[in-house]
Formats: structure tokens, C-alpha cells, sequence
């Protein structure tokens, strides 16, 4: 017999981590859910009194409340799409081996790696209505500019594509990792049968990659229903609205009108939302396995 | 062939030998006449080749123009809209003037700090729980691992309302604490690395336990040298993740000498165009570490993403 640990041992490597996990995550749980249950204000004045399930019953009937939300699902539907399905294009098309994968790798995931501040920049620069590239090039081919950020058509569309040029690179490294995977033996017996290239792809490749996207798809959804930065920084949920998503109705709620008891109850509705949708995401994608 | 009656690939291939696998396939160029997926001829590597470019160049223009603008004077950054060319010539003016005036260098030395310290911490506590998790038993070892990975899907944007009212309290607000210390969270890390930990064999350590080393030196000597490659990967991601991190450290520092890039950038934005030499010198600066970082260890990072970023599975 080979000695074992001491059972001490478990609980002392373990306990620096959970120490931060009770301190910085069970903790502010803690106190949200506790916050989101009474009166409590930023500017802390009078303390905070317990208003029973008032915060969500106020959240169930605030139009606001339900606007953010529908314009958090419109901007994940709009950029989960795209940020999937180009991404799989990227990665078909890198995976080919064609000479230059160093700089094919470099232009699709670099702008993965700039901070959203640069992103809001390039793109303001790139979005202005009367010096803006995009309408220049428009002007060109004797198109009108449109309000890419001001007009309410367009607001969310033009979102969605700053967020599709900035994070698809992730999700196009995950894929390329995905078909480099698949072993060499399964082409090899399709090539045996007949099947051409593009056989090979229908048949081997993508249904290869079933799980994968399946993955994907749920960590995509989830970070886009989680968005924030790039529409605050580009349109501050504007034009009247019609952009801001439900993280800037929080950030509102909380830090600028004080309303920290309020904001913590939006917060957990929010919470509950992303809990159905994940576990509504696995079972659609659990079933398509079998 | 129907797809249903292709094997899975984990039935009949351990997935450790997959790299060594592609390793091998790079060196010897193949070792096949055909491409998988791609046909043969010369059309199809024409198409694939133009559409690589096409939207390689879509991808790099607005990164280009940023660079460009740049280096315009602020009259041609804030006049043209498609002219690459400034009419006044290119200009180093807008770096001049950022140099002398800005927090810049204070917000970038801020953003390395944070990042180090973030990155250094998350990977020491989150590789000692995964080993306790991994290869110690001690009583609720299951249902606190159960616990930490329910978490991971707590977001923690959820969060920063009480944890700002708890900096509060802790009367942390607008020190490097608060920025760093909820950042050390990362439930999905223990969770890969206990993953990792799982599959190194246990004659290693046991063969060092008779030799009558403690858990300590175990763990230090035997399972962290040959646990190299996951644990560069966990850093590699968390040090990205939180270098661009910008909803926490925007609310928790509002002192301009202790913002990060991205919080600093975007404090100082003026949304009228006016300066968008200067700003877009600003981002360029900003954006340049890690960039330079990314050229130099593509691969490593490459890896790291895949690795790390569907959480293990």
C-alpha cells in the first residue's frame, strides 16, 4: 500500500480558492438576492427596509424592464447567427491548408484581442454619418448614407456587426481545433467509397462537427445575452431606446438613479432568463446527439 | 455513406494521441495525395484562396484605418471619410501630443499590474483546488465540486451591483484590491484543470510518495511540471480576458490614475470625431501589447483558445 494523503490535505489546497469563491461570488449572491428584496440605495441614506417581493412585482409590470430584454434577445439572435455560421466558414476555408495560415489566423482572431474602447473608436470613426468610410463607400456606387448607429432601423444591425468583426475570431479558433481533430481514417474510408471533396464534406466533416457547434452555439448565445460594453460605449442604448440592452438597464438602475435594490431584483429576473435559456439550449442539443 | 454510421471519434481514438496525430500529418505534408475537404484541380484552391482574401482584407481594413488615421493631422483625420492618403501628408503629431498630456503609460502600467496580478493568482488557487478536487479525498469533496461547477453558469455581470455595495463596505472602491480580488473567481478553470489532473497517472506520484515526499512537493515537483501545457493555456485566457475586461473595472475605479486601458480609453472618447487622430494613436498604443504578444506566440495562443475556450468539454 502506498501511503495516502491526510484528509487535512483536500481542505488545504482547496481552501485559497474557496475563499475567494464564498468571499466573491456566494457572498454578493447573497447580498443581491437579500438587496433585491428591500429598499437599499446607492447613497445609502435611511439604511434599507425589507418591501417583501415589491422590487419584482415593480420589475413584472416595467415596460423597461421587458424593452431591454426583447432588445437583448433581438441583438443575440442577430449576432449569434452570423458569429456562428461565418465562423465555420473561416474555419473551412483556413483548414484547406492554403499558403499563409500565420496571416489568415492573425486577420480573423487579432481583433479578438483589442479592448473594446479601440473597437469603439474604429468603428465610431467608421460608422460617422457625413465623414464615415462606410458611407463614403456607399457614395461611391451612388447609394445615400444611412444612420448606421442613429436611425432606429439600423442601430441594432450595425451592433451586431461591430460584434461580429470583433469576436468571431474565437469562435472560428474553435472550430479550426475541432476539424483538425477529426481523424485522417474517416476521409480515408469515405475516399474508398467514391465520395469527392465535397461528398467528404457534407458527409464526414460537418456532421463531425455536430457537437462542436452545438457547444458554440450555447456559449454564443450566452455571451451575447450578456452584452454591454460595445452598445454603451457606441449608442448608450440609443437611438431612443431601442438598443439598450438589459445590463445597461441595471447599470442605469443601480448607479444612476441609486436604486440598488431595484437593480439587484432586475438582476436576478435577468438570471433566471439566462437559467431557462441554457438548460432550454441543452436539452435541444443533448436530444440532437442521440 | 449516411453520417449516422460514422463512428464517433472518441470510441475509437483516445484523444490524447490527436495532436501527435496532426503533428505528424504537418511534418510529412499530408501523406496523402488528396485534401479532405478540398477538391482537387486548380479551381477550387483559386476560390479558396480569393475568398481567404477577401475577407482577410475585410477584417483588416478597419484595424488599417485606425492605423492610418493615426497618423494623420487632426484636419485630415476628421475630413475624410475614404481617403487613405491625408492631403497634408502623414504626421506624427497626434503621438506628440498623447505622450505630453495623457494617463496613457499610467493606464497601461495599471493594465499590466491588474492583469499579472489577476492571472497569477486565478492559476495558483484554481490549480491547488483542482488537485485537491482531483486526487484528495475530504468530507463535502463532492458537493462543493458539484457547487463550483453550477456556478460557472452564475454571469458575473450579475453580480457587480452587490459586489460594489460589498467594496463599499469593505471600503475597497477605487483600489487595485477591487479590481484584482472578484476577477480571482474563475469556476470554469478549476473545472478544466481538475480535468487535466484526472488523467496524469497516479504511479508518478505514488512512486514520489514512497520516495517520502509530502502532498506539497507532489504536487510542485510531479504534478505541475507535467501539467505545463494546461496550465499556460488557463493563463493565456485569463490574462486576455481580463487585459480587455471593462464592465468591473469601470465601475470599481473612478481615481483616472487607477483605470485600466480599456476604462481609461473610453473615458477619454469624444464622441464629435474632433481628435480621432489622437484617439485612434491612443488605441493604437493601447491595442499594441497585446498584439505584439499574439505575433510572438501565435501557436501557444491559438492552442490556449482551444483548449480552454469550450470550458474543457
Amino acid at each position: 500500500m502506498t501511503p495516502r494523503p491526510p484528509r487535512t490535505t483536500g481542505w488545504l489546497f482547496a481552501t485559497p480558492f474557496l475563499v475567494f469563491f464564498g468571499l466573491f461570488l456566494v457572498v454578493p449572491l447573497g447580498i443581491g438576492l437579500w438587496m433585491s428584496f428591500t429598499d437599499a440605495s446607492l447613497t445609502g441614506a435611511g439604511g434599507s427596509t425589507f418591501v417583501g417581493l415589491d422590487n419584482f412585482t415593480e420589475a413584472l409590470g416595467d415596460g423597461q424592464v421587458w424593452q431591454t430584454l426583447g432588445n437583448t434577445v433581438w441583438f443575440t439572435v442577430l449576432s449569434t447567427v452570423p458569429l456562428v455560421a461565418l465562423a465555420l466558414v473561416m474555419a473551412l476555408l483556413v483548414y484547406t491548408g492554403m499558403p499563409g495560415q500565420w496571416l489568415w489566423r492573425l486577420s480573423f482572431f487579432a481583433s479578438h484581442l483589442l479592448p473594446v474602447a479601440v473597437v469603439y473608436q474604429i468603428w465610431n470613426m467608421l460608422y460617422q454619418p457625413d465623414r464615415g468610410m462606410l458611407n463614403g463607400l456607399l457614395d461611391l456606387v451612388g447609394i445615400d448614407g444611412i444612420g448606421w448607429l442613429t436611425d432606429e432601423k439600423y442601430a441594432m444591425w450595425s451592433l451586431a456587426l461591430v460584434t461580429l468583426w470583433w469576436t468571431v475570431g474565437f469562435n472560428f479558433l474553435l472550430y479550426l481545433a475541432a476539424l483538425q481533430a477529426i481523424p485522417d481514417h474517416l476521409y480515408e474510408a469515405a475516399a474508398l467509397d467514391g465520395a469527392g471533396a465535397w461528398r467528404r464534406l457534407w458527409s464526414v466533416t460537418l456532421p463531425q462537427l455536430r457537437r462542436t457547434t452545438g457547444l458554440i452555439t450555447v456559449l454564443q448565445v450566452m455571451a451575447s445575452l450578456k452584452v454591454f460594453d460595445q452598445i454603451y460605449l457606441l449608442t448608450r442604448g440609443g437611438p431612443d431606446g431601442t438598443t439598450r440592452p438589459i445590463l445597461e438597464y441595471i447599470y442605469d438602475t443601480g448607479f444612476t438613479n441609486y436604486r440598488l435594490g431595484y437593480a439587484s431584483a432586475i438582476s436576478y429576473v435577468f438570471f433566471g432568463v439566462i437559467i431557462i435559456l441554457s438548460l432550454a439550449q441543452l436539452k435541444i442539443f443533448s436530444r440532437r446527439e442521440d | 455513406m449516411a453520417p449516422e454510421t460514422l463512428p464517433p471519434r472518441t470510441q475509437d481514438k483516445p484523444r490524447s494521441t490527436m495532436p501527435r496525430e496532426v503533428a505528424r500529418r504537418r511534418r510529412h505534408g499530408g501523406g496523402r495525395a488528396w485534401h479532405p475537404t478540398l477538391g482537387a484541380g486548380l479551381l477550387p484552391r483559386v476560390l479558396t484562396l480569393l475568398a481567404l482574401a477577401l475577407m482577410a482584407v475585410a477584417w483588416l481594413v478597419p484595424f488599417g484605418w485606425g492605423v492610418d488615421t493615426s497618423f494623420k493631422s487632426e484636419v485630415d483625420a476628421s475630413a475624410s471619410g475614404v481617403d487613405w492618403l491625408p492631403d497634408a501628408g502623414f504626421t506624427l503629431e497626434a503621438y506628440r501630443t498623447i505622450f505630453g498630456q495623457g494617463n496613457l503609460p499610467v493606464w497601461a502600467v495599471n493594465s499590466v499590474v491588474i492583469a499579472v496580478c489577476v492571472t497569477a493568482l486565478t492559476v495558483a488557487v484554481s490549480a491547488m483546488a483542482a488537485y485537491a478536487f482531483s486526487r484528495t479525498l475530504f468530507r463535502g469533496r463532492r458537493v462543493l465540486f458539484a457547487v463550483i461547477v453550477a456556478s460557472i453558469m452564475v454571469p458575473p455581470q450579475i453580480l457587480i451591483v452587490p459586489l460594489f455595495r460589498q467594496m463599499l463596505a469593505m471600503n475597497l472602491v477605487d483600489t487595485y484590491a477591487a479590481v484584482i480580488l472578484p476577477q480571482v473567481v474563475a469556476p470554469a478553470m478549476v473545472f478544466i484543470l481538475k480535468k487535466f489532473f484526472d488523467g496524469i497517472p497516479r504511479e508518478l506520484e505514488e512512486a514520489a510518495r514512497i520516495d517520502g515526499a509530502g502532498s506539497f512537493r507532489v504536487f510542485w515537483n510531479v504534478v505541475l511540471p507535467l501539467s505545463r501545457p494546461i496550465l499556460a493555456a488557463v493563463a493565456i485566457f485569463v490574462f486576455i480576458n481580463t487585459w480587455n475586461n471593462f464592465l468591473w473595472p469601470f465601475i470599481s475605479t473612478s481615481d483616472p490614475q487607477l483605470m485600466t486601458l480599456p476604462v481609461g480609453l473610453s473615458t477619454v472618447k469624444d464622441s464629435t470625431g474632433l481628435r480621432n487622430a489622437q484617439e485612434s494613436a491612443a488605441s493604437v498604443l493601447g491595442s499594441l501589447p497585446l498584439l505584439i504578444v499574439f505575433m510572438l506566440f501565435q501557436r501557444r495562443i491559438v492552442k490556449s483558445v482551444a483548449t480552454t475556450g469550450l470550458g474543457g468539454q
